[in-house]
């Protein structure tokens, strides 16, 4: 699994759009990859991620690469915020 | 190793003709635990003919052959040629291509550019994603579960120990590698590097800067380096 625990969850937004790769949840298994999967960046704010725990500067951001089907659009979630 | 334990094998004479018999095996044995099962699974896969002893060689002789020395070229391009960082920017493969760095392979790049206000930081919390066709193998401490674990909570905490400090309206931009893509840090061009060559530009540029742990250095600590 690729996607860090620690997002998961959480809301943040698409930075970026990396195109299309073999999905790694099947090329783990021996599988062919295919249908390849939509790869994004998807950025989040660090005070969403640690609440109180991050206590750096409220402008401070983290970006993972998260494949499309771990994705849901934002206002289907819970929370607030942009997606 | 002990000089006990030495001695020990001393007055058993046979460890050292077990050791003259096979050369190797004295070798093997100083190998830790998780080396020798990689041996071990190299010398399977190599019996049972999923590699070759030559594919072995191969990748690493063309993991010897990448250093961050090719990232510091790349870095000092992009500062003293404007165009060249675009390309640098928009498509990292082919600029590696323009100076003979050949980072073709199933892995993407990206290139994070950090300016007077956005500060970027490479991690790979699931294990250890990092450039490696362009700058070779990561460093010990990048695949630490220290480093992998605390560079997203407490991302300046962690450059502090590496002796950078940030100002508070620097945002950091942490990266957290986990799939296709790999990401390298373009360093900020240090003050008073107005003169120096390319070549010499290329020597501020260290590892860690391309990770984000540190800036690149300043040209008088480097000269004191050299000295």
């Amino acid at each position: 699994m690729r996607t860090p625990t620690y997002v998961r969850g959480k809301q943040g937004w698409v930075e970026r759009v990396h195109g299309e790769f073999r999905n790694p949840e099947s090329l783990a298994y021996g599988g062919d990859g295919l249908p390849r999967k939509a790869l994004y960046m998807v950025g989040f704010r660090q005070s969403d991620l640690w609440h109180a725990r991050y206590r750096e500067s409220s402008g401070d951001t983290l970006y993972v690469d998260i494949y499309e089907g771990w994705l849901v659009p934002a206002d289907s979630a819970e929370g607030t915020g942009s997606g | 190793m002990s000089t006990e334990h030495d001695h020990a094998h001393d007055q058993h004479g046979h460890t050292h003709d077990v050791a003259q018999h096979d050369p190797e095996a004295a070798e093997r044995n100083k190998v830790p635990f998780y080396g020798k099962r990689i041996y071990a699974i190299r010398d399977l896969l190599i019996e049972k003919g999923v590699l070759s002893r030559d594919d072995v060689q191969r990748q690493i002789d063309y993991m010897d052959a990448r250093s961050p020395a090719n990232g510091a070229r790349l870095v000092a391009r992009a500062w003293v040629d404007p165009a060249f960082k675009q390309r640098l920017l928009s498509n990292p493969k082919s600029a590696c291509a323009e100076l003979g760095i050949d980072a073709s392979g199933l892995v993407e790049f990206v290139v994070l550019e950090n300016t007077e206000k956005v500060h970027n930081l490479v991690v790979c919390t699931l294990c250890s994603c990092y450039p490696r066709p362009i700058l070779g193998r990561p460093p010990d401490w990048y695949k630490s579960f220290a480093y992998r674990s605390r560079a997203v909570v407490e991302p300046r905490a962690v450059m502090r120990e590496f002796g950078t400090e940030l100002a508070a309206d620097v945002a950091v931009r942490v990266f957290d590698s986990s799939a296709d893509m790999r990401y390298l840090v373009l360093p900020r061009r240090p003050a008073a590097t107005d003169g120096m060559s390319e070549e010499e530009l290329a020597t501020l540029v260290t590892r860690d800067s391309m990770i984000g742990v540190t800036l690149a250095r300043e040209p008088a600590r480097a000269a004191a380096v050299v000295r």
